[in-house]
């Protein structure tokens, strides 16, 4: 009875879990202080990717240069995207600054063809696969779960226990109150920006590791991190975490059963049918 | 005076492809056509605030239905085509009626729609056993081969599918002017300004919403199966999925959703623009013509949130040139998405 693929399957759905925390962090807290949804997240992942390829691979600079970089680097798109695309439209109704992140993403999309091409890319780098009492599971993604876990406490203390970070919090709650207070809201808006970047470019860093940099690369794992956000309930970390890992589990137990398309497939409905019944997501107090 | 100008752009949209014009311009009339249809009953929702992400299933779900039923079957298009599209009302139905009902609006119901586009495309590549999955599929020749084959739907002269494409587009143009006039354009307009306000003064808003998504699901499954007969390949990238549901927004906002020429008028100048930059670029420098692309439609969303249509329109009118007794739709404030409501 007792199935030991199965647990192996389980085992790996945990840890994808954490790759997907660790993406939907960012976006998350994007989403609920500035309360814009970027559709262009994956984007800025692959942006972080191809700096690490760059710097890593076509540069020769080693990877503890190239990771810090890309943070660096993602967190800076991070500020422009917010001060050059969203800033502009910030008063205008919510679905337009979706939509301008939606050109954003062609952009960038198209960017990066243009200047490394369609090809898959990788730094050459693979990691072991580790055996705990005859499971196999890859170091990568034990690797994504332990930053991911590190990258949501990080974030929780920086939320709590910094003075910049009770605003980023204050501004979450009511944005007009707090700018009526004496808030400079335009400056908290960009620090999110720049720290949702910055969680992107660490997201981005766990990936290259695992998978193939192309340009089209966000679509495959984009659309997921935006239902993980919205189940979680908007700005709510520990329900987008909690979130992610239900989401990983139906991913890699569906995989098992079925195959991996179905098993998005039934994540996506999985979503649409929580949509409707606690549209504020699933953990979300009622208020 | 009006009348006359609209007729005689008719007889030159009917008399062109008789002039015998090149075969890609003809291509490129066909796909504009056809995405301007698309557009337009894409806009029969988005100029009332409900914003779907995910018309690409709508697309797909028509034409893989009239081809699998065409390949595995052998059932004539003509026969497929309605099944196709009662499929898209079952789907914008069960997403629709939910949705509507519970009152997800503005951004989550983008999100919802997004999330149906992505079941859709990837139920297509599991269904790779009849699908073809990523590979695509082809639908099957006509047997006998022959060069007119209304059967089938497939010619190998591209001006049937320039009839066809025309007709359908007046189709999508004629149910806009329908929506215009009716009832339901004041119910909609009124619940994408206050929903709760609307139900008081005893506006079904449910139905109204259910109503607008089912006309424009149905029609856009019918621009999906035109392209995908006259493309003669399918492929559930290309057809479902967040990149093609963006790019029909993106067609409708850059012509301006408010009015009824506007998403054709997007779908010209999205389909012209990307041509001549990629016969401009060439096979060098590629990306640079979607990298530009990119570009004009975030400072399209910025800076001319209802499109060139509607920003002409709009400066005709202040410099007071068209008489004001024609309005046909009076500018409006752009307003999508009501997503204060929560």
């Amino acid at each position: 009875m007792f199935d030991f693929f199965l647990l192996e399957a389980i085992l790996n759905g945990l840890l994808f879990g954490g790759v997907l925390a660790l993406l939907s962090l960012g976006l998350n807290l994007v989403f609920g202080v500035v309360d814009v949804v970027w559709i262009a997240y994956a984007e800025l992942v692959m942006v972080g990717m191809y700096i690490i390829y760059t710097v890593n691979i076509l540069l020769g600079w080693p990877l503890y240069v190239a990771a810090p970089l890309s943070i660096v680097g993602v967190s800076i798109v991070g500020l422009l995207v917010h001060r050059l695309v969203i800033e502009p439209i910030l008063n205008t109704p919510p679905i337009n600054q979706l939509l301008a992140t939606g050109g954003l993403l062609f952009f960038l999309q198209s960017f990066a063809t243009l200047i490394f091409g369609s090809q898959f890319r990788n730094i050459g780098l693979s990691l072991p696969v580790v055996e705990f009492f005859e499971l196999y599971v890859s170091f990568a993604r034990l690797l994504a779960f332990g930053v991911a876990l590190v990258g949501i406490v990080g974030l929780y203390l920086f939320l709590r226990r910094t003075y910049i970070g009770t605003a980023i919090r204050a501004v979450a709650q009511d944005r007009e109150m707090m700018g009526l207070m004496g808030v400079d809201t335009r400056k908290v808006y960009l620090i999110t920006s720049a720290v949702g970047g910055a969680l992107a470019g660490l997201a981005s860093i766990l990936l290259v590791l695992q998978q193939d940099v192309h340009p089209f690369i966000g679509l495959t794992f984009g659309p997921i991190t935006f239902m993980i956000c919205v189940l979680g309930g908007l700005g709510n970390l520990f329900g987008g975490f909690i979130a992610a890992f239900v989401i990983s589990q139906v991913i890699s137990i569906g995989s098992f059963y079925v195959s991996t398309e179905l098993s998005y497939v039934i994540a996506f409905v999985l979503f649409i049918v929580a949509m409707f019944f606690r549209p504020e997501g699933l953990f979300q107090r009622r208020s | 005076m009006k009348r006359w100008l609209l007729l005689a752009g008719l007889a030159v949209l009917v008399a062109a492809p008789f002039a015998h014009p090149p075969q890609y311009f003809l291509h490129l009339a066909i796909l504009i056509l056809i995405w301007g249809m698309i557009g337009t009953s894409w806009a029969f929702m988005g100029r009332f605030g409900l914003v779907s992400l995910g018309h690409g299933g709508f697309v797909a779900v028509g034409v893989y239905t009239t081809a699998l039923l065409w390949n595995v079957y052998g059932l004539m298009p003509w026969v497929g085509i309605p099944v196709g599209i009662a499929i898209s009302l079952v789907l914008a139905l069960a997403i629709g009626y939910p949705a509507f009902r519970f009152r997800v609006v503005g951004h989550y119901f983008a999100l919802v729609t997004l999330a149906m586009g992505e079941v859709v495309r990837l139920s297509i590549i599991a269904a790779r056993d009849v699908t073809g999955g990523s590979l695509g599929m082809t639908p099957a020749r006509v047997q006998p081969p022959t060069d007119v084959s209304w059967y089938a739907l497939q010619f190998t002269d591209k001006r049937y599918f320039y009839f066809l494409a025309l007709g359908a587009w007046l189709l999508a143009l004629w149910v806009w002017g329908r929506i215009d006039r009716s009832m339901a354009r004041s119910a909609l307009e009124a619940i994408s300004e206050d929903e709760v306000a609307s139900a008081s003064v005893g506006i079904h808003v449910t139905w109204q919403k259910l109503r607008v998504t089912l006309i424009s699901a149905a029609m856009t499954s019918l621009g999906g199966m035109l392209l995908g007969w006259y493309n003669q390949y399918l492929n559930p990238d290309s057809l479902s999925g967040i990149g093609i549901s963006l790019e029909i927004v993106f067609a409708a906002i850059v012509g301006g959703m408010y009015m009824a020429p506007g998403p054709t008028i997007g779908a010209l100048l999205t389909i012209s623009f990307r041509e001549s930059l990629r016969t401009y670029f060439g096979v060098q420098l590629i990306g640079m013509a979607e990298t530009l692309y990119g570009l004009l439609l975030i400072l399209f969303i910025i800076f001319m949130p209802r499109g060139i249509y509607g920003a002409l329109y709009e400066w005709v009118q202040r410099r007071g040139q068209t008489p004001p007794k024609t309005p046909v739709a009076p500018p409006r404030e752009p307003r999508p998405g009501t997503a204060e409501a929560r």
